[in-house]
Protein backbone atom coordinates (compact mmCIF):
# COMPACT_ATOMS: atom_id res chain seq x y z
CA UNK A 1 0.00 0.00 0.00
CA UNK A 2 1.32 2.67 -0.92
CA UNK A 3 1.41 6.33 1.46
CA UNK A 4 -0.57 8.23 -1.16
CA UNK A 5 -3.67 5.82 -0.78
CA UNK A 6 -6.21 7.57 0.18
CA UNK A 7 -8.86 6.85 3.38
CA UNK A 8 -12.07 7.35 1.16
CA UNK A 9 -14.40 5.77 4.43
CA UNK A 10 -12.91 6.98 7.49
CA UNK A 11 -14.60 6.41 10.62
CA UNK A 12 -13.75 7.13 14.53
CA UNK A 13 -14.95 5.98 17.71
CA UNK A 14 -18.64 6.04 16.11
CA UNK A 15 -21.64 5.40 18.12
CA UNK A 16 -25.47 5.10 17.54
CA UNK A 17 -27.79 4.67 20.32
CA UNK A 18 -31.67 4.14 19.82
CA UNK A 19 -33.72 4.74 23.21
CA UNK A 20 -30.95 3.26 25.10
CA UNK A 21 -30.35 0.64 23.03
CA UNK A 22 -26.42 0.56 21.73
CA UNK A 23 -26.58 -0.22 17.84
CA UNK A 24 -23.19 0.40 17.10
CA UNK A 25 -20.90 1.03 19.77
CA UNK A 26 -17.88 2.87 19.48
CA UNK A 27 -16.37 1.82 15.88
CA UNK A 28 -13.51 2.72 14.06
CA UNK A 29 -12.08 1.74 10.62
CA UNK A 30 -11.41 2.90 7.49
CA UNK A 31 -11.20 2.13 3.60
CA UNK A 32 -8.96 2.48 1.41
CA UNK A 33 -9.66 3.90 -2.03
CA UNK A 34 -10.41 1.48 -4.48
CA UNK A 35 -10.66 -0.95 -2.28
CA UNK A 36 -13.54 -3.79 -2.03
CA UNK A 37 -14.29 -3.73 1.94
CA UNK A 38 -16.89 -6.57 3.43
CA UNK A 39 -18.40 -5.72 6.65
CA UNK A 40 -19.94 -9.24 7.90
CA UNK A 41 -21.61 -9.72 11.35
CA UNK A 42 -24.97 -11.59 12.60
CA UNK A 43 -28.33 -10.33 12.36
CA UNK A 44 -29.01 -7.01 14.30
CA UNK A 45 -25.23 -6.52 14.76
CA UNK A 46 -25.06 -3.43 13.37
CA UNK A 47 -24.45 -3.49 10.00
CA UNK A 48 -27.41 -1.29 8.32
CA UNK A 49 -27.29 0.90 11.01
CA UNK A 50 -23.47 1.71 9.96
CA UNK A 51 -24.20 2.11 6.38
CA UNK A 52 -27.19 4.12 6.95
CA UNK A 53 -25.06 6.62 8.72
CA UNK A 54 -22.22 6.53 6.36
CA UNK A 55 -24.78 6.84 3.78
CA UNK A 56 -26.67 10.15 5.49
CA UNK A 57 -29.63 8.38 6.42
CA UNK A 58 -29.36 8.43 10.00
CA UNK A 59 -27.46 10.93 12.75
CA UNK A 60 -25.02 9.92 14.45
CA UNK A 61 -24.85 9.83 18.12
CA UNK A 62 -21.52 10.64 18.39
CA UNK A 63 -18.10 10.20 16.63
CA UNK A 64 -16.62 10.97 13.41
CA UNK A 65 -17.42 10.03 9.50
CA UNK A 66 -15.27 10.84 6.63
CA UNK A 67 -16.86 10.25 3.11
CA UNK A 68 -14.35 11.49 0.75
CA UNK A 69 -13.06 14.06 2.62
CA UNK A 70 -17.05 14.86 3.85
CA UNK A 71 -19.02 14.85 6.73
CA UNK A 72 -22.69 12.91 6.18
CA UNK A 73 -23.57 15.18 9.00
CA UNK A 74 -22.33 18.72 7.82
CA UNK A 75 -21.95 17.84 4.14
CA UNK A 76 -24.73 15.87 3.25
CA UNK A 77 -25.17 16.98 -0.30
CA UNK A 78 -21.33 16.32 -0.93
CA UNK A 79 -21.28 12.77 0.66
CA UNK A 80 -24.58 11.93 -1.22
CA UNK A 81 -22.83 12.80 -4.65
CA UNK A 82 -19.91 10.64 -3.72
CA UNK A 83 -21.58 7.30 -2.79
CA UNK A 84 -24.14 4.92 -5.11
CA UNK A 85 -26.18 2.96 -2.86
CA UNK A 86 -28.31 -0.32 -3.16
CA UNK A 87 -30.67 -0.72 -0.16
CA UNK A 88 -31.03 -4.15 1.82
CA UNK A 89 -34.91 -4.13 -0.08
CA UNK A 90 -35.99 -2.92 -3.49
CA UNK A 91 -36.33 1.12 -3.72
CA UNK A 92 -37.66 1.48 -7.38
CA UNK A 93 -40.86 3.04 -7.78
CA UNK A 94 -42.71 0.28 -9.21
CA UNK A 95 -44.74 2.14 -11.23
CA UNK A 96 -42.37 3.72 -12.95
CA UNK A 97 -40.39 1.98 -16.15
CA UNK A 98 -36.81 0.94 -16.17
CA UNK A 99 -35.87 3.51 -18.04
CA UNK A 100 -37.79 6.60 -15.79
CA UNK A 101 -36.63 4.93 -12.70
CA UNK A 102 -33.02 5.88 -14.58
CA UNK A 103 -33.94 9.19 -15.53
CA UNK A 104 -35.73 9.93 -12.13
CA UNK A 105 -32.33 9.58 -10.30
CA UNK A 106 -30.34 11.11 -13.10
CA UNK A 107 -32.06 14.03 -12.61
CA UNK A 108 -31.98 14.15 -8.57
CA UNK A 109 -28.89 13.92 -9.07
CA UNK A 110 -28.13 16.55 -11.77
CA UNK A 111 -26.43 14.21 -13.99
CA UNK A 112 -26.09 16.72 -17.68
CA UNK A 113 -28.33 16.48 -20.13
CA UNK A 114 -26.51 15.45 -22.68
CA UNK A 115 -24.34 12.62 -20.65
CA UNK A 116 -27.81 11.31 -19.56
CA UNK A 117 -29.24 9.03 -22.32
CA UNK A 118 -26.31 7.60 -22.93
CA UNK A 119 -25.07 6.14 -19.34
CA UNK A 120 -28.56 5.12 -19.43
CA UNK A 121 -28.37 3.53 -22.32
CA UNK A 122 -25.14 2.11 -21.52
CA UNK A 123 -25.93 1.09 -17.66
CA UNK A 124 -28.67 -0.73 -18.83
CA UNK A 125 -27.45 -2.73 -21.68
CA UNK A 126 -24.51 -3.70 -19.21
CA UNK A 127 -27.31 -4.75 -16.68
CA UNK A 128 -28.79 -6.59 -19.67
CA UNK A 129 -32.03 -4.50 -19.43
CA UNK A 130 -31.91 -2.22 -22.24
CA UNK A 131 -34.81 -4.30 -24.19
CA UNK A 132 -36.92 -4.04 -21.33
CA UNK A 133 -36.29 -0.15 -20.59
CA UNK A 134 -40.06 0.47 -21.08
CA UNK A 135 -41.34 -2.20 -18.89
CA UNK A 136 -43.12 -0.82 -15.92
CA UNK A 137 -40.35 -2.36 -13.26
CA UNK A 138 -43.42 -4.07 -10.98
CA UNK A 139 -43.23 -6.88 -13.79
CA UNK A 140 -39.16 -7.26 -12.99
CA UNK A 141 -38.30 -10.25 -10.95
CA UNK A 142 -36.18 -9.87 -7.85
CA UNK A 143 -32.80 -10.56 -9.72
CA UNK A 144 -33.88 -7.75 -12.38
CA UNK A 145 -34.81 -5.02 -9.98
CA UNK A 146 -31.49 -5.32 -8.07
CA UNK A 147 -29.70 -4.98 -11.75
CA UNK A 148 -31.87 -2.56 -12.07
CA UNK A 149 -30.64 -0.91 -9.06
CA UNK A 150 -26.92 -1.41 -9.78
CA UNK A 151 -27.30 0.38 -12.81
CA UNK A 152 -29.38 3.13 -10.96
CA UNK A 153 -26.60 3.61 -8.09
CA UNK A 154 -23.73 4.28 -10.69
CA UNK A 155 -25.28 7.07 -13.18
CA UNK A 156 -23.77 9.36 -11.64
CA UNK A 157 -20.88 8.03 -11.25
CA UNK A 158 -20.28 7.65 -7.47
CA UNK A 159 -16.71 7.10 -6.04
CA UNK A 160 -17.97 4.39 -3.42
CA UNK A 161 -20.85 1.74 -4.33
CA UNK A 162 -22.40 0.73 -1.16
CA UNK A 163 -24.29 -2.75 -1.13
CA UNK A 164 -26.50 -4.09 1.60
CA UNK A 165 -26.76 -7.28 0.85
CA UNK A 166 -27.17 -7.21 -2.28
CA UNK A 167 -27.27 -11.03 -2.91
CA UNK A 168 -30.11 -11.89 -0.51
CA UNK A 169 -32.95 -13.99 -2.58
CA UNK A 170 -30.62 -14.19 -5.95
CA UNK A 171 -29.86 -17.55 -7.54
CA UNK A 172 -26.30 -17.83 -8.16
CA UNK A 173 -26.33 -17.09 -11.82
CA UNK A 174 -27.75 -13.91 -10.50
CA UNK A 175 -25.25 -13.25 -7.78
CA UNK A 176 -22.40 -13.91 -10.03
CA UNK A 177 -23.15 -11.55 -12.84
CA UNK A 178 -23.35 -8.93 -10.16
CA UNK A 179 -20.27 -9.50 -8.39
CA UNK A 180 -18.52 -9.97 -12.38
CA UNK A 181 -19.60 -6.74 -12.92
CA UNK A 182 -18.80 -5.32 -9.62
CA UNK A 183 -15.42 -6.29 -9.75
CA UNK A 184 -15.34 -5.20 -13.51
CA UNK A 185 -16.34 -1.43 -12.23
CA UNK A 186 -14.03 -1.23 -9.07
CA UNK A 187 -10.62 -2.77 -11.18
CA UNK A 188 -11.47 -0.29 -14.16
CA UNK A 189 -13.00 2.96 -12.21
CA UNK A 190 -11.20 2.18 -9.21
CA UNK A 191 -14.47 2.39 -7.42
CA UNK A 192 -14.38 1.74 -3.70
CA UNK A 193 -17.21 -1.03 -2.67
CA UNK A 194 -18.92 -1.48 0.47
CA UNK A 195 -20.67 -4.48 1.02
CA UNK A 196 -22.30 -6.46 3.68
CA UNK A 197 -22.97 -10.05 2.68
CA UNK A 198 -24.32 -13.53 4.81
CA UNK A 199 -22.31 -15.65 2.44
CA UNK A 200 -19.30 -16.01 3.83
CA UNK A 201 -17.60 -17.59 0.98
CA UNK A 202 -18.69 -14.75 -1.21
CA UNK A 203 -16.72 -11.62 0.86
CA UNK A 204 -13.97 -14.58 0.99
CA UNK A 205 -13.77 -14.44 -2.88
CA UNK A 206 -14.34 -10.60 -3.61
CA UNK A 207 -13.31 -8.71 -0.78
CA UNK A 208 -9.93 -7.09 -0.65
CA UNK A 209 -10.41 -7.01 3.29
CA UNK A 210 -13.12 -7.44 6.22
CA UNK A 211 -14.13 -6.42 9.19
CA UNK A 212 -16.48 -8.31 11.48
CA UNK A 213 -18.97 -6.47 13.87
CA UNK A 214 -21.52 -7.83 16.40
CA UNK A 215 -23.37 -6.33 19.01
CA UNK A 216 -22.57 -3.45 17.74
CA UNK A 217 -18.21 -3.76 17.99
CA UNK A 218 -16.04 -4.33 15.71
CA UNK A 219 -14.58 -8.04 16.53
CA UNK A 220 -11.47 -8.14 14.18
CA UNK A 221 -10.38 -6.16 11.05
CA UNK A 222 -8.27 -7.38 7.84
CA UNK A 223 -7.21 -8.85 5.40
CA UNK A 224 -8.87 -12.66 5.26
CA UNK A 225 -5.30 -14.42 5.67
CA UNK A 226 -4.67 -12.06 8.37
CA UNK A 227 -8.15 -12.94 10.18
CA UNK A 228 -8.00 -16.30 9.51
CA UNK A 229 -4.07 -16.20 11.01
CA UNK A 230 -5.54 -14.20 14.06
CA UNK A 231 -8.47 -16.73 14.91
CA UNK A 232 -6.81 -19.98 13.46
CA UNK A 233 -9.16 -20.70 11.25
CA UNK A 234 -9.12 -22.32 8.11
CA UNK A 235 -12.11 -20.85 6.67
CA UNK A 236 -13.67 -17.70 7.03
CA UNK A 237 -16.94 -19.00 8.38
CA UNK A 238 -14.45 -20.74 10.68
CA UNK A 239 -13.33 -17.13 11.61
CA UNK A 240 -16.76 -15.76 11.76
CA UNK A 241 -18.13 -18.43 14.11
CA UNK A 242 -15.40 -18.39 16.35
CA UNK A 243 -15.56 -14.63 16.73
CA UNK A 244 -19.53 -14.17 17.09
CA UNK A 245 -20.24 -17.49 18.38
CA UNK A 246 -23.01 -20.22 17.36
CA UNK A 247 -26.10 -18.77 19.02
CA UNK A 248 -28.64 -17.92 16.96
CA UNK A 249 -29.80 -13.83 16.93
CA UNK A 250 -33.49 -12.72 17.16
CA UNK A 251 -33.34 -9.35 14.93
CA UNK A 252 -35.11 -7.16 16.62
CA UNK A 253 -37.23 -6.15 13.47
CA UNK A 254 -40.39 -4.37 13.40
CA UNK A 255 -43.07 -6.09 11.53
CA UNK A 256 -42.49 -4.01 8.64
CA UNK A 257 -39.25 -5.07 8.73
CA UNK A 258 -40.05 -8.88 8.63
CA UNK A 259 -42.88 -8.33 6.27
CA UNK A 260 -40.13 -6.79 3.65
CA UNK A 261 -37.94 -9.84 4.00
CA UNK A 262 -40.29 -12.04 3.53
CA UNK A 263 -41.62 -10.11 0.12
CA UNK A 264 -37.96 -10.59 -0.55
CA UNK A 265 -37.35 -14.16 -0.20
CA UNK A 266 -40.93 -15.70 -1.10
CA UNK A 267 -42.21 -12.86 -3.68
CA UNK A 268 -39.04 -11.92 -5.38
CA UNK A 269 -39.59 -14.07 -8.85
CA UNK A 270 -43.45 -13.62 -10.87
CA UNK B 1 -37.51 20.68 -17.63
CA UNK B 2 -34.82 18.67 -15.48
CA UNK B 3 -35.96 20.37 -11.82
CA UNK B 4 -36.17 17.65 -8.74
CA UNK B 5 -39.69 19.83 -8.25
CA UNK B 6 -40.55 18.51 -11.76
CA UNK B 7 -39.74 15.03 -11.63
CA UNK B 8 -41.58 14.88 -8.35
CA UNK B 9 -44.25 16.01 -9.75
CA UNK B 10 -44.04 14.49 -12.78
CA UNK B 11 -43.79 10.85 -11.21
CA UNK B 12 -47.02 11.79 -9.39
CA UNK B 13 -48.85 12.17 -12.58
CA UNK B 14 -47.72 9.21 -13.79
CA UNK B 15 -48.68 7.01 -11.49
CA UNK B 16 -51.79 8.47 -11.59
CA UNK B 17 -52.46 8.38 -15.11
CA UNK B 18 -51.39 4.41 -14.97
CA UNK B 19 -53.47 3.38 -12.24
CA UNK B 20 -56.90 3.45 -14.32
CA UNK B 21 -58.58 1.24 -11.63
CA UNK B 22 -57.68 3.64 -9.18
CA UNK B 23 -59.03 6.74 -11.14
CA UNK B 24 -62.35 5.10 -11.38
CA UNK B 25 -62.65 3.82 -7.79
CA UNK B 26 -61.54 7.23 -6.74
CA UNK B 27 -64.79 8.57 -8.97
CA UNK B 28 -67.43 6.28 -7.69
CA UNK B 29 -67.79 7.33 -4.70
CA UNK B 30 -68.23 11.26 -4.93
CA UNK B 31 -70.59 9.97 -7.56
CA UNK B 32 -72.03 7.87 -5.78
CA UNK B 33 -73.01 10.44 -3.51
CA UNK B 34 -74.08 12.89 -5.61
CA UNK B 35 -76.62 10.75 -7.08
CA UNK B 36 -78.02 9.03 -4.13
CA UNK B 37 -78.38 12.08 -1.99
CA UNK B 38 -78.45 14.27 -5.09
CA UNK B 39 -81.54 12.88 -5.89
CA UNK B 40 -82.52 11.30 -2.67
CA UNK B 41 -83.10 14.46 -0.71
CA UNK B 42 -83.69 16.21 -3.99
CA UNK B 43 -87.11 16.76 -3.28
CA UNK B 44 -87.03 17.54 0.35
CA UNK B 45 -84.57 20.05 0.34
CA UNK B 46 -86.74 21.66 -2.22
CA UNK B 47 -89.96 21.48 -0.16
CA UNK B 48 -87.92 22.84 2.58
CA UNK B 49 -87.24 26.03 0.36
CA UNK B 50 -83.64 25.35 -0.34
CA UNK B 51 -83.56 24.94 -3.89
CA UNK B 52 -82.29 23.20 -6.46
CA UNK B 53 -80.56 20.27 -4.41
CA UNK B 54 -77.81 19.20 -7.09
CA UNK B 55 -77.21 22.92 -7.27
CA UNK B 56 -76.30 22.89 -3.58
CA UNK B 57 -74.92 19.58 -3.61
CA UNK B 58 -72.40 19.05 -6.62
CA UNK B 59 -69.83 21.40 -5.34
CA UNK B 60 -69.91 19.91 -2.01
CA UNK B 61 -68.80 16.58 -3.66
CA UNK B 62 -66.51 18.23 -5.95
CA UNK B 63 -64.51 19.41 -2.75
CA UNK B 64 -65.29 15.74 -1.63
CA UNK B 65 -63.31 14.05 -4.39
CA UNK B 66 -60.51 16.91 -4.17
CA UNK B 67 -60.33 15.95 -0.15
CA UNK B 68 -60.17 12.13 -0.48
CA UNK B 69 -57.37 12.19 -3.51
CA UNK B 70 -55.32 14.89 -1.98
CA UNK B 71 -55.32 13.00 1.31
CA UNK B 72 -54.45 9.93 -0.40
CA UNK B 73 -52.14 11.00 -2.07
CA UNK B 74 -50.22 12.73 0.82
CA UNK B 75 -50.49 9.53 2.74
CA UNK B 76 -49.14 7.23 -0.09
CA UNK B 77 -45.77 8.52 1.48
CA UNK B 78 -46.31 5.86 4.17
CA UNK B 79 -46.14 3.44 0.92
CA UNK B 80 -42.80 4.99 -0.35
CA UNK B 81 -41.46 4.49 2.73
CA UNK B 82 -43.02 0.44 3.66
CA UNK B 83 -41.72 0.11 -0.42
CA UNK B 84 -38.41 1.65 -0.35
CA UNK B 85 -38.88 4.42 -2.64
CA UNK B 86 -38.60 6.84 -0.05
CA UNK B 87 -34.97 6.41 0.25
CA UNK B 88 -33.83 6.62 -3.54
CA UNK B 89 -35.56 10.71 -2.90
CA UNK B 90 -34.19 10.87 0.87
CA UNK B 91 -30.40 10.44 -0.15
CA UNK B 92 -30.50 12.39 -3.01
CA UNK B 93 -28.65 15.20 -3.17
CA UNK B 94 -31.40 17.45 -3.24
CA UNK B 95 -32.88 20.11 -0.75
CA UNK B 96 -35.65 17.76 0.97
CA UNK B 97 -38.21 20.71 0.36
CA UNK B 98 -37.84 20.65 -3.25
CA UNK B 99 -38.80 17.11 -2.91
CA UNK B 100 -41.13 17.59 -0.87
CA UNK B 101 -43.14 20.51 -2.59
CA UNK B 102 -42.97 18.91 -5.87
CA UNK B 103 -44.33 15.92 -4.35
CA UNK B 104 -47.35 18.06 -3.02
CA UNK B 105 -47.62 19.37 -6.42
CA UNK B 106 -48.17 16.47 -8.02
CA UNK B 107 -50.16 15.24 -5.34
CA UNK B 108 -53.05 18.37 -5.85
CA UNK B 109 -52.39 18.33 -9.27
CA UNK B 110 -53.76 14.89 -9.31
CA UNK B 111 -56.62 15.55 -6.98
CA UNK B 112 -57.48 18.82 -8.96
CA UNK B 113 -58.24 16.73 -11.81
CA UNK B 114 -60.38 14.39 -9.75
CA UNK B 115 -62.28 17.46 -8.69
CA UNK B 116 -63.01 18.52 -12.44
CA UNK B 117 -63.94 15.03 -13.78
CA UNK B 118 -66.30 15.31 -10.86
CA UNK B 119 -67.57 18.82 -11.93
CA UNK B 120 -67.49 17.42 -15.20
CA UNK B 121 -69.99 14.55 -14.50
CA UNK B 122 -72.40 16.40 -11.89
CA UNK B 123 -73.06 18.65 -15.31
CA UNK B 124 -74.72 15.44 -17.14
CA UNK B 125 -76.77 15.23 -14.02
CA UNK B 126 -77.96 18.53 -14.37
CA UNK B 127 -75.31 20.82 -12.47
CA UNK B 128 -74.94 24.32 -13.78
CA UNK B 129 -72.52 26.42 -13.16
CA UNK B 130 -73.43 30.30 -13.51
CA UNK B 131 -70.45 31.15 -15.92
CA UNK B 132 -67.50 29.87 -17.35
CA UNK B 133 -65.72 32.73 -16.07
CA UNK B 134 -66.48 31.83 -12.20
CA UNK B 135 -66.04 28.53 -12.78
CA UNK B 136 -61.90 29.42 -13.39
CA UNK B 137 -61.89 31.02 -10.35
CA UNK B 138 -63.54 28.01 -8.56
CA UNK B 139 -60.37 26.11 -9.84
CA UNK B 140 -58.58 28.54 -7.47
CA UNK B 141 -60.18 26.92 -4.57
CA UNK B 142 -60.19 23.66 -5.60
CA UNK B 143 -56.28 24.15 -6.20
CA UNK B 144 -55.82 25.36 -2.24
CA UNK B 145 -57.84 22.87 -0.71
CA UNK B 146 -55.79 20.02 -3.42
CA UNK B 147 -52.80 21.96 -1.55
CA UNK B 148 -53.70 22.13 1.54
CA UNK B 149 -54.85 18.38 2.01
CA UNK B 150 -51.74 16.74 0.07
CA UNK B 151 -49.88 18.72 2.40
CA UNK B 152 -51.52 17.45 5.49
CA UNK B 153 -51.89 13.63 4.09
CA UNK B 154 -47.68 14.43 3.80
CA UNK B 155 -47.33 15.89 7.32
CA UNK B 156 -49.49 12.76 9.34
CA UNK B 157 -47.29 10.23 6.84
CA UNK B 158 -44.57 11.67 8.13
CA UNK B 159 -45.39 10.76 11.22
CA UNK B 160 -46.78 7.61 10.58
CA UNK B 161 -45.15 4.11 11.03
CA UNK B 162 -47.28 1.86 8.99
CA UNK B 163 -50.35 1.71 6.74
CA UNK B 164 -52.62 0.49 9.86
CA UNK B 165 -52.92 4.01 10.77
CA UNK B 166 -54.44 4.88 7.58
CA UNK B 167 -58.26 3.64 8.56
CA UNK B 168 -57.90 5.77 11.75
CA UNK B 169 -57.18 8.59 9.52
CA UNK B 170 -60.11 8.13 7.61
CA UNK B 171 -62.71 7.52 10.09
CA UNK B 172 -60.86 10.53 12.77
CA UNK B 173 -59.25 13.60 10.07
CA UNK B 174 -61.21 12.64 6.54
CA UNK B 175 -64.67 11.56 7.41
CA UNK B 176 -65.37 14.23 10.48
CA UNK B 177 -63.53 17.08 7.64
CA UNK B 178 -66.16 16.40 4.95
CA UNK B 179 -69.10 15.77 7.06
CA UNK B 180 -68.58 19.22 9.21
CA UNK B 181 -67.92 21.28 5.96
CA UNK B 182 -71.24 22.18 4.95
CA UNK B 183 -70.49 20.03 1.71
CA UNK B 184 -74.16 18.22 1.80
CA UNK B 185 -76.23 20.46 4.28
CA UNK B 186 -76.32 24.40 4.21
CA UNK B 187 -74.77 26.02 7.65
CA UNK B 188 -76.97 29.01 8.74
CA UNK B 189 -79.76 27.26 11.18
CA UNK B 190 -77.04 24.99 12.22
CA UNK B 191 -77.23 24.74 16.46
CA UNK B 192 -74.34 26.95 17.39
CA UNK B 193 -71.62 24.63 19.02
CA UNK B 194 -71.95 22.66 15.46
CA UNK B 195 -71.31 26.20 13.47
CA UNK B 196 -68.06 26.59 15.21
CA UNK B 197 -66.98 23.22 14.53
CA UNK B 198 -67.57 24.16 10.71
CA UNK B 199 -65.99 27.45 11.19
CA UNK B 200 -63.04 25.61 12.80
CA UNK B 201 -62.68 23.34 9.26
CA UNK B 202 -60.78 24.96 6.96
CA UNK B 203 -62.57 22.32 4.44
CA UNK B 204 -65.47 24.31 4.65
CA UNK B 205 -63.92 27.41 2.96
CA UNK B 206 -62.71 25.60 0.24
CA UNK B 207 -66.81 24.30 -0.06
CA UNK B 208 -68.08 27.38 0.52
CA UNK B 209 -65.69 28.88 -2.40
CA UNK B 210 -66.24 26.51 -5.13
CA UNK B 211 -69.97 27.23 -4.08
CA UNK B 212 -69.95 30.52 -4.23
CA UNK B 213 -67.96 30.40 -7.27
CA UNK B 214 -70.32 27.96 -9.47
CA UNK B 215 -73.18 29.04 -8.00
CA UNK B 216 -73.32 32.53 -6.72
CA UNK B 217 -74.61 31.63 -3.06
CA UNK B 218 -71.86 31.92 -1.04
CA UNK B 219 -71.95 32.10 3.05
CA UNK B 220 -68.81 32.91 4.40
CA UNK B 221 -67.99 35.18 1.52
CA UNK B 222 -65.34 34.32 -1.53
CA UNK B 223 -62.39 36.69 -0.25
CA UNK B 224 -62.53 35.46 3.35
CA UNK B 225 -62.55 31.81 1.51
CA UNK B 226 -60.04 32.80 -0.11
CA UNK B 227 -58.05 34.24 2.90
CA UNK B 228 -58.09 31.51 4.84
CA UNK B 229 -57.95 28.62 2.63
CA UNK B 230 -54.86 30.66 0.68
CA UNK B 231 -53.20 31.09 4.59
CA UNK B 232 -53.82 27.38 6.04
CA UNK B 233 -52.58 26.08 3.39
CA UNK B 234 -49.59 27.86 3.24
CA UNK B 235 -48.70 26.99 6.66
CA UNK B 236 -49.54 23.46 6.23
CA UNK B 237 -47.29 22.93 3.35
CA UNK B 238 -44.26 24.47 5.40
CA UNK B 239 -45.45 21.95 8.19
CA UNK B 240 -45.51 18.71 6.28
CA UNK B 241 -42.06 19.80 4.36
CA UNK B 242 -40.80 20.19 8.19
CA UNK B 243 -41.86 17.10 9.26
CA UNK B 244 -40.86 15.15 6.00
CA UNK B 245 -37.23 16.58 6.20
CA UNK B 246 -37.06 15.09 9.52
CA UNK B 247 -37.82 11.87 8.53
CA UNK B 248 -35.21 9.00 9.30
CA UNK B 249 -35.38 5.52 8.31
Amino acid sequence: MSESTKKIIDVKNLVKKFDGFTAVDNISFSVNEGEIFAFLGPNGAGKTTTIKMLTTLLHPTSGEIKINGFSPVHEKDKVRHSFGIVFQDPSLDEELTAYENMEFHAILYNVKENLKEERIQNLLKLVELWDRKDEQVKHFSGGMKRRLEIARGLIHHPKILFLDEPSLGLDPQTRNFLWKYIKELNKKEKMTVFFTTHYLEEAEKIADNIAIIDYGKIKIIGSISKIKKQTNSKSLEEAFLKLTGHSIREESASAKDRMRLRKRMHGGRK
Amino acid sequence: MNSPIYVMWLRQIKRYWRSKSRIIGSLAQPLLFLIALGFGFGPIFQKAGGGDYIEFLAPGIIAMAILFTAMFNGIEVIWDKEFGFLKETLIAPVLRYKIIFGRTLGGATVAMIQGAIVFALSMFIGFKPISIMMALISFVFMFLIAMLFTALGIAIASKLEDMQGFQLIMNFIVMPLFFLSGALFPIDSLPTALKIVIKLNPLSYGVDGIRGALTGISHLGLFLDFIVLAITAFVITIIGSYLFSKVEI
